[in-house]
Order: structure tokens, then sequence, then C-alpha cells
């Protein structure tokens, strides 16, 4: 092997990092899909969005990035709240329930996309820190700041929801719902609340990760599509509704997608994201009766 | 044993050895083995959550079980999807009713015709030759009248009654009716009772699970019945009602 | 009706129309009208996997793609087979060169019918929701593949160069006009086929796989045959669409092709015009593609995609069943007293 072993290293740190922040894009959807089955592929529209309002606020105040995203945090609550109470309103019954619901979030990916064009352009945007830049040094390995600080603060962002769900009445709530609707009501809680602070959250999510990704690069609208794939890949393998699961399998993908793109070129990532989906989908499928 | 084997009519129509199916840590079956003698009239019972739609979903081929294997007819069910085994002659009825919400009724029998008995004996019927079929179809279980009605239209149990006719459709050698009569008055429960027994003596073999005791009694040849994944009885209706660990299976729950 | 009539009735409509457009003596109408024609071709296929069997194609722009880039690959091949292929198989071939129209869109539509049923081996077997996310991100892979794939142009874009006429037995026709011709006879046979197999045992089949496919494998129904049978059509007449695409436009480029128009309208267009019948991504295609055309003059596409948009979410929340539903149960709520 003629590998030079630095290169080989800092490909996989970096791949760890990407990873990290992965793991943030895809918390959401391993609550709204892992856990309430509600297939939520605008998700990535959201982020973007999250991206859009860190752009306009930093360039005007300067603030940083990430302190704008928790302000925000509770707006994208709220919003996730409303669109989760149209869906289940509109599509509650079975069976036409698929079609319809993919086709509405379809719309609303779509709808998100083109409105940002109308207001930004199609030019990249990107916002300003004091960590954008400056490069961590520790021997042959390269910790750029831009991907660490994310990438920790993903992380710190993972561990608190793994203990909001495990510790807190709400939190195993939202993770029984997933499995027994019926055990919830008995448990006198209303189960459509539920599910609508669990989708809340999974687009409040949305806030940071978008926050994140404008960090990590210059973003444009159509950047989010890209993202759909890594997003359930990861999702799936890390085994539907399991935040450990996500953030592993986020790590996974990261590493891969970080080879591939010092060995083979950056213009193929989107590619390996596809390839891990087919592959995930081999290896641990959901068959006809779902998982 | 061979994949077709002529010989086969002499043994047991439906047979299932060692028959084992997990969901995650949760065991639902337990080794289970059964066999189910051509023209037989055969009784599954047991309390709720023992298994029984999970042993009718793997030997149907809706699910796939981890071990055991299943007979029918002399072939080999492992491995076949469901379709497949609905060929060859095995038919249910779903204890939830599944009936196709955007098709009539008798489009939604006429379906099993037109994949099952088509595919089976080679010819096609005429347009006209298939709704007269489907009107008796659905006269058989009494919903011939509201034949171009969507199910939408159908209270609970007609959809039951949907559910069966559409089974019937298949034209099946074995008839797995998974709990049919819920919810059906004394009178309907007898007439679903005379329809299964009028379709076995047209030499349809017939699995009947049940909780209304009274049906499984007069209706039953052999009665089995399954507690928390396993079988543990096997046998006539009489011994069944007397053995010991049968009755504090269900008092006890 | 029976189907063969219904085909030739469908194409003297179509005659009728193409005589009708030549009177105006408007090139608008036919550049219009050939956008037009293309949406129903692909609003028509889409609903064959979408509105029949309930599986929702995302991708329906790489399709499109697939057809585009097969023409515009076999045009190169084809004007320069001296360069491109060994001597003899050149010579061979050189007659053949350059392919008429009809020959590629039957082309494109072998190729895009192959990959459609690759891709629905691979998926098809799981639930519908993983198949849809398959289908957006095969989108995104392919549009990565093109832009990589210097031949076709890459990102730069690949020009094909469009004669100023052709001429069909005696007739001299703009080749404008040519191809409205060509796209008018697709979608006369795009809708045929939907409606035969709509009415047929395959039509059948399709609907129990979209109500239920747990109790359409009880019922014998060959659950995974159908869908890769439906995943190929669909696939090929997207293929198809996309063959003309390259003469239409002059400049292909892989923005454009992959474009979001492509996957927006070919689901809104039958969701809107109604999802259960043949009649519902024609209602759907002519209505919101003549829109568009008009609107495209006056306000910008974005805008306009925007409408499009917002009208697929209004129409999926309220009036699902689309157009041909509502007229469906209008019809139905008159009869019953």
């Amino acid at each position: 092997m003629g590998i030079p072993l630095d290169l080989l290293i800092n490909a996989i740190v970096a791949g760890l990092l990407l990873g990290g922040f992965y793991a943030a894009v895809t918390v959401g959807i391993s609550i709204s899909f892992g856990m309430l089955d509600v297939v939520n592929i605008a998700h990535p529209a959201f982020i973007i969005l999250g991206s859009y309002i860190a752009y306009i606020l930093n360039s005007t105040t300067g603030v940083d990035p990430i302190l704008i995203a928790i302000v925000v945090l509770p707006a994208f609550y709220l919003l996730g709240a409303a669109i989760y109470q149209v869906y289940y309103l509109s599509f509650e019954r079975r069976g036409q329930e698929a079609l319809r619901g993919l086709a509405f979030f379809f719309g609303l990916l779509f709808i998100t996309e083109v409105s940002l064009i109308l207001v930004f352009g199609v030019d990249y945007r990107y916002v300003e820190a004091v960590y954008i830049g400056p490069t961590w040094r520790l021997g042959f390995v390269d910790f750029p700041l831009r991907m660490l600080v994310p990438c920790t603060v993903s992380l710190l962002m993972v561990i608190g929801l793994q203990l909001f769900l495990t510790r807190t009445f709400i939190g195993r709530a939202i993770q029984a719902v997933a499995q027994d609707q019926l055990a919830l009501q008995l448990l006198a809680a209303n189960p459509i609340r539920i599910k609508r602070i669990a989708f809340g959250i999974s687009i409040a999510t949305a806030a940071l990760a978008g926050a994140f990704l404008i960090i990590i690069q210059p973003v444009e609208p159509s950047v989010g599509r890209e993202y759909i794939g890594r997003v359930f890949a990861i999702c799936v393998l890390g085994g539907m509704g399991s935040l450990p699961g996500t953030v592993i399998a986020a790590m996974l993908l990261g590493v891969v997608e970080s080879f591939t793109a010092t060995f083979y070129g950056p213009s193929w990532a989107p590619a390996v994201s596809f390839g891990f989906l087919l592959l995930t989908l081999a290896v641990r499928p959901a068959g006809i009766l779902g998982r | 044993m061979t994949a077709m084997d002529p010989g086969m009519e002499s043994g047991p129509l439906l047979q299932v050895k060692g028959l084992s199916k997990r969901f995650g840590g949760f065991i639902a079956l337990d080794g289970v083995d059964l066999d189910v003698q051509p023209g037989e009239r055969l009784g599954l019972i047991g309390p709720n959550g023992s298994g029984k739609s999970t042993l009718v979903n793997c030997v149907c081929g809706t699910l796939h079980n981890e071990t055991g294997t299943v007979h029918f007819a002399g072939h080999a069910m492992n491995g076949l999807p469901a379709h497949r085994r609905t060929h060859i002659g095995l038919a249910r009825s779903f204890q939830l009713p599944r009936p196709f919400m955007s098709l009539s009724l008798a489009d939604n029998v006429r379906v099993p015709l037109l994949y099952t008995v088509r595919r089976r004996s080679g010819l096609t019927r005429s347009g006209a030759d298939l709704d007269q079929r489907c009107l008796e179809l659905l006269a058989q279980v009494s919903l011939d009248a509201k034949a171009k009605r969507l199910p939408s239209d159908l209270t609970q149990v007609e959809m039951r009654k949907l559910e069966l006719a559409r089974a019937m459709a298949a034209e099946p050698k074995l008839l797995i009716a998974d709990e049919a009569m819920a919810g059906l008055s004394h009178s309907e429960i007898e007439d679903i009772i005379a329809l299964l027994l009028r379709l076995n003596q047209q030499g349809i073999t017939i699995i009947m699970i049940e909780h209304i005791m009274r049906a499984v009694m007069s209706f039953s040849q052999r009665i089995a019945v399954l507690v928390s994944g396993r079988k543990i009885a096997d046998g006539k209706p009489e011994d069944i009602v007397n053995n010991p660990e049968v009755v504090s299976a269900y008092l006890g729950q | 009706m029976r189907p063969w009539k219904f085909f030739l009735l469908a194409l003297a409509v179509g005659a009728i129309v193409f005589a009708l457009a030549l009177a105006a003596r408007s090139d608008y109408l036919f550049f219009a009208g050939f956008v037009v024609l293309q949406f129903i071709v692909l609003a028509t296929a889409w609903n064959i996997l979408g509105g029949y069997c309930g599986y929702v194609n995302f991708g329906s722009a790489a399709f499109f793609a697939i057809g585009v880039y097969t023409a515009v690959a076999l045009h190169k091949i084809g004007a320069n087979s001296g360069r491109y292929l060994s001597g003899t198989v050149a010579e061979f071939l050189q007659p053949l060169f350059p392919l008429s129209i009809a020959a590629l869109v039957v082309l494109s539509g072998a190729v895009a019918g192959v990959i459609g049923f690759g891709m629905g081996y691979l998926t098809l077997r799981l639930r519908g929701v993983f198949f849809a996310i398959a289908t957006l991100a095969m989108a995104v892979v392919l549009q990565t593949l093109v832009i990589n794939w210097d031949f076709v142009g890459g990102s730069r874009g690949a020009y094909v160069i469009r004669p100023d006429s052709m001429t069909i037995g005696g007739f001299k026709l703009d080749y404008i006009q040519y191809l409205f011709a060509i796209m008018l006879v697709l979608a006369v046979v795009a809708l045929s086929v939907s409606r035969l197999i709509e009415r047929s045992r395959l039509g059948y089949g399709f609907a129990t796989i979209r109500d239920d496919e747990m109790a359409a494998e009880a019922a014998g129904v060959p659950t995974l045959r159908l869908k890769l049978i439906a995943t190929t059509i669909s696939g090929a007449f997207m293929g198809m669409a996309g063959a003309p695409y390259p003469y239409y436009i002059g400049y292909v480029e892989p923005a454009g092709t992959f474009g979001l128009q492509y996957a927006v309208n070919s689901i809104a267009m039958p969701m809107i015009g109604g999802t259960t019948s043949w009649m519902g991504p024609l209602i759907g295609a002519v209505m919101l593609g003549s829109l568009q055309q008009i609107a495209t003059v006056t306000i910008s596409s974005a805008v306009n995609l925007l409408i499009v948009g917002v009208l697929l979410v209004v129409f999926v929340i309220i009036a699902p069943k689309g157009i041909v539903g509502l007229v469906q149960d209008w019809l139905r709520a008159r009869a019953r007293p």
C-alpha cells in the first residue's frame, strides 16, 4: 500500500468531524421518521431555511450563527408543531396516507426551495465567525475549527436529546408512542399531542443543523436535495429511532465520504450516499410489513 | 420430501413442523407442530396474543418464520411468496378486514378470480361470466345487493363477510378463517357456520380461528390450543374442553 | 370502447389539433404546444406507477434526462461515427445515421425502461417510502454522473443542431412542427396504453397494490412482478418524452434538464388532475401546462413553479382525488337521491 499515514489519519478525522455534523442533520429524521413514521422528506429544506436565517442575521448583526440558531429554535419548534397538525388532520386516514403524505412533504420541500431562490437567488451564501478559518493542529492531524465546533455542538445536542428522551416523562412518552399508541392513551397522555411535540422538536433540530451547515460550507437553495439520500441512509442504518445508532451510522458515512473525496475526488460524494442507501436497504430491509 | 409428490394425497394437507417466529426479543411462536388432514374441520383457539394470527401469517407467507417448515399439498412452502401459496390453494381472511378500498365489492372478489383462479385453470372467462361469479360469491355472504358499492359503505360486520367472500373466491383447498365472526349477531354466526360447513362438504379443508367457543365447539372435528406461542393441546373438542391446562390458560387470564 | 378504437379516435383528435395549429400559422403555438404534450406524456407515465400502484417516483427528471442524453449520445455518434466507432462497425452502421427521431424515441425508451427495471429490482421489495426516497437519490446520482461525463458535454452542455425542416410523404414541415407531431403521436400512445392498462386485469392488480399490498398478495396478485412492470413502462415513457428534447431546445445542459420543473410537474399534474384515471394526467397537464406557458411570459419562471408547488400542496390536502375525483363524487352524489 502506498497511502501515506498522515493522509489516511486526516481523512478519518475529517470523516468523523463530518459524521458528527451529519448526526445533527439526521437526528430530526430519526425522530420524525424513525419514531413517528412520518416521512418528512422536506427536512433538508428546513435545514437550508435555518442556514439562510443564520446567514441574514449573521450578515446584519454579526452574531455567531450557532447562537442565532439557538435563539430561533422556538420559532422552528412552533413551525414543526403547526406542520404536524396539518399533516395529522389531512392524512390521518390509513391507506392513501402514504402517497398523499409524501406528496405533501415533497410540495413543502419544493415550495421552500423555490421561495429561497426567489428571495435570495442561486448565489452561494456563507457566514462569518471567529472559528471559520483557523485550524487546530495536533501533530500532523488537522482539526479545522469550522468542522470541529459544529461537530462538538452537534454531539452535545444529540446527547441532550437522548437524555430528554430517556429521562423525562414526555421524552419517554415519545419513545412509547412509536411502539404502542394504545398503551399511551391508557396512561392518560394524548398521543397526538406527544407526536406534535416530537415533530416540533425534530424541526427545531433543523435550525441548529442549518447553522452548522452554513458554517461548514457555502449554501445555496438546491443543496438540501443532496442531503435527502444521506439523511435517510443514516436513519435506516442507525436502526430507525435510535439516537446512538444514528451517531454511529453518521460517523460511518462521514468517513466513507471523506475517503471517497480524498482519493477519488469530491464530485462523487452524492453517489456515495446513494450507494450507502442501497446497501443499507439491502442489508436491513424494511420489508412489505415495515420494520 | 420432494416438492411435488403425487402420493401426498394420503398424507396431511398441511404439515407444520417446529415453526418459530420472533419479533426482536419477543418469541411469538415457539416450535409449533400442526397437521391438518384433507377435508378436516380444525378449530384453533387460544388467549389473545397467543400467536394464532402469527401462525397464520407464517403459514400463508405474509411473515417469514425463522425456523421450522411448512408443507402444503405436497409442496414445501419455505421461501415461497404469499401469492404463490394462494395459487397452490391456500386462502385466508384477515382478522382485521383489509378490503381494497378503492374497488367495489364485486371488484374486490374479482381480484382473486383474475389472479388465482384464472392462473390455476389457465382459462379466461368472459366479463359477463366473471360478473356472474362475483355476484354468486357475494350472495353466499348476503352482500350481493351491495355489489357495486365501495367498502367504505360497509359496516364492520359486513367487511368481515367480504373478507370471507374474497378468500372463498380464490377457490382454495384450505381456507383459514381468522376471527371471521367477531361482532356478529347470533343468527349471523349461524349463517357463517352454515356457509363454512357447506364449503367443507364441497371438499374444502377449513381452519377456524375463533374466540366464540360455541361456534368452535359445534363446527370443529378437532381443536388445537395455542398459549404463549406453544401448542398445549390438540384433540377432540370434548377432550379439549376438559383439559385442565386449557381451562387454566383461559381462566387464568 | 375497445382499446384500438380509442387509439384511432385519439389519433384523429390529434390530427385535428395539428391541422388547426398549422392553420393558425403561429410558431409560438408549436413551441408551447410541444411542452404541453411533453407534460402529458410525463404526467401519464408518472401516473402508471404513482397513481395506479401508489409508488411515488420523485426522480422523473432522471428518467426524462436518460432519454435526453441517450438521444444526445446517439446524435454525436451518428454525426461522427468514424471517430467513435471502430472502422467496420462504423461502416456497417453509417447508413442508419442520422437516426430519425422516431428511432431515437424508441431507443431512449428502451434504455430508460431497462434502467427503470433495474432500479425497481433493487428497491421495490421494500416499503413504498423507501422506493420514493431511492428515486430522489437516484436523480441526484444521475445528475452527478452526467456532469462528469464529457462525451455529452458535462456541465458545459452540448449543442444539437436542429435541421430547418423535414419532409414527410411529400409534405414539407418546419422542424418544430415535425417535433410537435412526434410528441402528439407519443402522447396519444401514452394515453392509449394508460387507458388500456387501467381497464385490464393489470389495472386491477395495480389498484390492489395501491390499496393494500398485503391483501393483494393474499389474493394471489404477484405484487413484485406487477410493480416491476409498472416501473419499466413508466420509466420507458419518460425516457421517450426526453428523446426529442435536444432537438427542441438546441442546447442541453444538466441544470436545465434535471431541473425542478420536471420533478414537480410530473407529480403535480396527475395529483391535481386525478390519479385513478387516464384522464387525470391529461387534464392536469393541459391545464397546468398551458397556464405555465402563458405565465412564463408574464411572471418569472421561479414564481411559476412556486405556484405549481402551492397548488400541489393545496390539492393534496383538500382534494386528494384530484379534479377527476371531484367530478366523480359530484356525479355519484347526484345519482343517489
